[in-house]
């Protein structure tokens, strides 16, 4: 008997499979990068309007959302089926406006709050009243610098 | 006594967990899309100050009724038209003397605007107006000033307003960011962003 045995010729070796967690885990470690949670749950409708004169809001700490639209349709019959203000988790009316933005100016270091943008996340069917109100109480506590969050496209699809 | 060497993890299930985890991930992604158009707002006014007085061939008056059709200058317009037309009022340069506009290279009609540092675009909306439509009239009037300022940046220092900005945002950026900067300032005091809102009216 010899020593060493000749392997069969015609079989092929099985693959290894050792490195498939490798692989997984790079993907993993890239998503979980990427990913952002969501702050808030949305309570309304929020159909962005489209435009392309659009600018990128990188420093994502310095940015206040503020949402409107109709209530989605499981909130419908406890909030009416007018537009509303939703900050943080709740509804809102508008002369929460600005506890809301002096909350979140309260929340920051103070060399961050000249810096500080309002973004203005709107559905595209809310009436332009509650948009003017909703200015006009930011401008009453000098949150002037604001950000009509849209989708980027041509200004023509918001027709559609 | 005899040392027992540890028995090996079986690392078989890595995977599987690794992917439980990558699924997770996967599914509650959502790459945002925070992007939109700035504007700053006037500060609140005081009540007794009187509003300059503004000649009437240098406001360019837009306005949205509240069925989203649109008026210009007291007539209607298609939106598709309304870049154009901002762009030819912004731009006419009709001034003479101190109020003349050498970069202009409208019309140069008398009874449009004198000088783009002067002209103002004045936006009146309904409160019933459509929020949508708004901001693609928003886009149209912001679009106008970025093609007159793309225009004269590629005449003055050989690349768009665009581009400018954007290598100021560029970390890897070669040249010097202060002159940059000045530059970027120069090209908006060519064409100052004059866009007056109104209150909506009831």
């Amino acid at each position: 008997m010899s020593k060493f045995k000749k392997k069969k010729s015609g079989e092929l070796p099985p693959v290894s499979t050792a490195s498939l967690p490798d692989i997984v885990f790079m993907l993993l470690f890239f998503f979980m990068v990427a990913t952002v949670m969501r702050k808030n749950t949305l309570m309304i409708d929020n159909k962005l309007p489209v435009a392309d004169q659009i600018e990128k809001l990188d420093k994502k700490n310095l940015v206040m959302y503020i949402y409107a639209g109709k209530p989605s349709s499981r909130y419908r019959s406890s909030a009416g089926n007018q537009a509303r203000i939703q900050l943080n988790d709740k509804f809102a009316d508008v002369s929460e406006v600005k506890a809301f933005v002096l909350a979140e100016r309260a929340a920051r270091r103070e060399e961050e709050i000249p810096f500080l943008i309002t973004a203005l996340k709107i559905d595209g069917k809310t009436n332009m009243g509650l948009v003017g109100d909703i200015k006009k109480e930011l401008r009453e506590v000098q949150a002037l610098k604001i950000n009509y969050t849209t989708k980027s496209g041509s200004a023509t699809d918001n027709f559609k | 006594m005899a040392r027992r060497a540890a028995p090996e993890v079986n690392a078989g299930s890595m995977a599987d967990i690794a992917f439980l985890l990558l699924i997770f991930f996967l599914v509650t992604t959502t790459i945002e899309t925070d992007t939109g158009i700035s504007r700053k707002l006037p500060p609140p006014q005081e009540e007794d100050v009187i509003p300059p007085v503004l000649k009437q061939k240098n406001i360019f008056v837009v306005e949205l009724n509240k069925n989203n059709d649109l008026l210009v200058e007291e007539s209607p317009m298609e939106l598709k038209d309304l870049r154009e037309a901002a762009i030819k009022f912004l731009d006419n340069g009709g001034g003479a003397g101190s109020e003349a506009c050498k970069y202009c290279q409208g019309s140069r009609d008398p009874s449009s605007s004198d000088n783009p540092t002067k002209a103002v675009i004045s936006l009146n909306n309904n409160r019933e107006t459509n929020y949508a439509t708004y901001i693609a009239v928003q886009n149209e009037l912001v679009a106008a000033y970025t093609t007159l300022r793309n225009r004269e940046a590629q005449r003055i220092y050989g690349k768009t307003f665009e581009q400018m900005e954007k290598d100021f945002d560029d970390v890897n950026f070669s040249g010097s960011k202060t002159k940059l900067k000045e530059d970027i300032k120069k090209i908006q005091a060519l064409f100052p962003e004059k866009l007056s809102e109104a209150e909506p009216k009831k």
